[in-house]
């Protein structure tokens, strides 16, 4: 569904990645992981031809986006920004049905069809009470859940969402990885790019990892993330463990100060053993 | 409840559906309601004047020039000549400036993403006060003022905006220091063609800087008022994608409207009607900036509706102050000078209550 072949881009003279490839499949939801300043934004922003890059091509449902003319690639793809304030205080329902804006014909343009989608959409991420206020007087976090919400309006094949739960608190994060998930599972292809591995390594089919060099691993999440994978980005932050068999990254300090804790423990009797759920992968 | 299901039936069999949650009916409203006052404030306006004409005199003259049977032998030639040679075409050109400054600032501010920016921001008045100086001053060489003026506005537009592209882009913010880069030359243009003129050239650039409908007359109207007119329902028209402009170059690339394309012709068809409206009355301040403020207000910010409201809203805010240009006292006062007396306490009321809430 979205190839990158062998993609090039360089802000003036410094290179900002050389020779990215990787592709994902149809109704697969891909995690975009790597740290910062690696340029993630920057590579959605050559995907969504918002930057012209100087090598390399990008290809969405077997056409290259060079082809594409602008009103099909919003057909085609949608994109969930960062962060992004407007100087008008559109309401948050007006916002999400601009993302009906690729699919409007005719001089009267939206039509019954285009409100009811709008208006689900809000429903899905549960912020239907949101819909008559001011977009731009929302905190982060809400905005981040209306754009996610304009993207599910705009009904595309494919979305790229750029670090989609970089403002929310933690049910909301979780909620809006399920809804990925969900909407990833009716045939949706997603690219997602986040911080935090244990969310890209719980809930995505596949991890794309980066760092300034270009890609580092491709595949599987619990194939991707692995100590070795994050040493390598990180230089040793991270490990990773198995906590009643689902696999959590966490801070090599946190995870050798918690097993010396279980083994005090067990010193003074009040265990038996470390628990079989904690064990070293 | 009969009327009410009639009229219900006539909105639907027009394409207009209603859905929960998206009521637009207040708004619309809120449109035929502007659109009465506009008339009404015209029609009272017709009867006002330094030269007293009866209310019954003013309606007889101009119902018997509107309707194909009409006789005008009943009343005097001089009432005739004042009712639709004089008043008529000036508040009809009056509503025609209103609506195409407050429309192409609503455009303007929509391009620009900043409720501050005002149509004459890419350098149109300096532009046209430049073309309008020339023709002042050097009648042999140039046509008529009002020609100049419109080159010179549009040239100077024209030049901002190359000025401003690199690599088929046109970034909002070197736009706009273009337009003050641009401006201010011509601005000291102007004060050349000041110091070099003598003083009954001095005294009319002067006059002509500070606007007025003084010299409206049929041909004006019939000029400029078609081009308006069809200008503000194209830009009517583009108003979704005005609403998607104003969210960002790169939000409006996913949302399938390409930013260089509509801004360019956004901002063309913007700066048509403003150079037309300058040329016409001279520089007429705070319409196009306050007018669109004023519909934001009271209709929120979507531009479907905030182009129509501002329109009208300009129009009746012009026929009020030229008509107490021409009324207030026995000599003739410039209209800008009251827009600007009136329009500045107006903002500062605005900035001061609900300032959070329009200039973010």
């Amino acid at each position: 569904m979205l190839q990158v072949n062998d993609l090039y881009f360089n802000y003036g003279k410094k290179p900002v990645f050389e020779g990215v490839s990787f592709d994902v499949d149809e109704g697969e939801l891909c995690g975009l992981f790597g740290p910062n300043g690696c340029g993630k934004t920057t590579l959605f922003k050559c995907c969504l031809k918002f930057l012209k890059f100087h090598r390399g091509s990008v290809v969405m449902n077997g056409i290259d986006i060079t082809d594409h003319r602008i009103e099909n690639m919003a057909k085609l793809v949608a994109y969930v920004p960062q962060e992004h304030k407007p100087p008008f205080p559109y309401l948050v329902k007006e916002v999400v049905l601009m993302g009906r804006t690729p699919h409007l014909r005719g001089v009267f343009g939206i039509s019954r069809k285009d409100k009811e989608q709008a208006l689900n959409a809000l429903e899905v991420l549960e912020i239907g009470h949101l819909a008559d206020q001011p977009y731009n007087q929302l905190s982060g976090g809400q905005r981040q859940m209306v754009l996610m919400a304009r993207a599910i309006a705009q009904d595309t094949k494919i979305m790229f969402l750029d670090e989609p739960t970089s403002a929310l608190d933690f049910s909301n994060q979780i909620r809006i990885w399920e809804i990925m998930h969900r909407v990833a599972e009716e045939g949706v292809t997603i690219l997602a790019c986040s911080h935090d591995p244990n969310h890209v390594s719980w809930f995505c089919n596949k991890v794309v990892v980066m760092n300034r060099n270009g890609i580092v691993a491709e595949g599987a999440p619990h194939h991707v993330i692995t100590e070795q994978v994050l040493d390598d980005i990180y230089e040793g932050v991270c490990a990773v463990r198995s906590v009643g068999g689902t696999r959590m990254v966490m801070p090599r300090k946190v995870a050798e100060r918690e097993v010396d804790g279980i083994s005090i423990e067990s010193r003074f009797g009040m265990r038996n053993s470390v628990p079989a759920e904690v064990e070293l992968i | 409840m009969a009327e009410e299901l009639k009229r219900l039936s006539i909105l639907e069999r027009l394409g207009y559906e209603r859905i929960e949650g998206f009521s637009e009916e207040r708004k619309v409203g809120i449109l035929v309601s502007l659109l009465a006052l506009m008339i009404v404030t015209a029609a009272i306006a017709i009867s006002r004047g330094v030269y007293e004409i009866s209310v019954v005199d003013v309606y007889t003259i101009t119902l018997a020039h509107l309707s194909p049977l009409g006789d005008t032998s009943a009343v005097s030639r001089l009432y005739d000549t004042i009712v639709w040679e004089l008043r008529i075409p000036r508040i009809l050109l009056a509503i025609t400036v209103g609506v195409a400054l407050a429309t192409s600032g609503a455009v303007f501010q929509g391009c620009f993403r900043n409720p501050l920016v005002e149509p004459y921001i890419l350098g149109v008045s300096s532009g046209a006060a430049f073309g309008a100086s020339l023709g002042i001053v050097y009648p042999q060489f140039f046509l008529s003022i009002q020609v100049s003026a419109f080159i010179f506005g549009s040239v100077a537009v024209a030049l901002a905006y190359l000025l401003a592209r690199t690599r088929d882009e046109t970034p909002i913010v070197t736009l706009i220091l273009a337009g003050v880069i641009i401006g201010s030359v011509f601005s000291a243009l102007v004060s050349i063609m000041k110091y070099i003129s003598n003083d009954s050239a001095l005294r009319e650039i002067v006059f002509w800087l500070m606007g007025g409908f003084y010299y409206a007359s049929w041909k004006d109207v019939a000029l400029v008022s078609p081009i308006v007119v069809a200008s503000f329902f194209v830009l009517w028209l583009l108003g979704w994608k005005l609403n998607i402009l104003s969210m960002g170059d790169e939000e409006a690339r996913t949302l399938g409207v390409s930013p260089e394309k509509y801004k360019f012709v956004l901002i063309s068809i913007a700066t048509l009607i403003t150079s037309l409206a300058v040329s016409t009355v001279g520089i007429i301040a705070w319409v196009g900036l306050m007018m669109p403020h004023a519909a934001r207000l009271l209709l929120g910010p979507d531009h479907r509706f905030v182009i129509p409201a501002a329109a009208m809203l300009g129009g009746t805010y012009l026929i009020v102050c030229d008509t107490l240009a021409r009324t207030l006292t026995s000599a003739e006062i410039p209209v800008g000078i009251i827009t600007s007396i009136l329009g500045a306490p107006y903002l500062f009321y605005l900035l001061r209550t609900r300032g959070r809430a329009i200039f973010g």
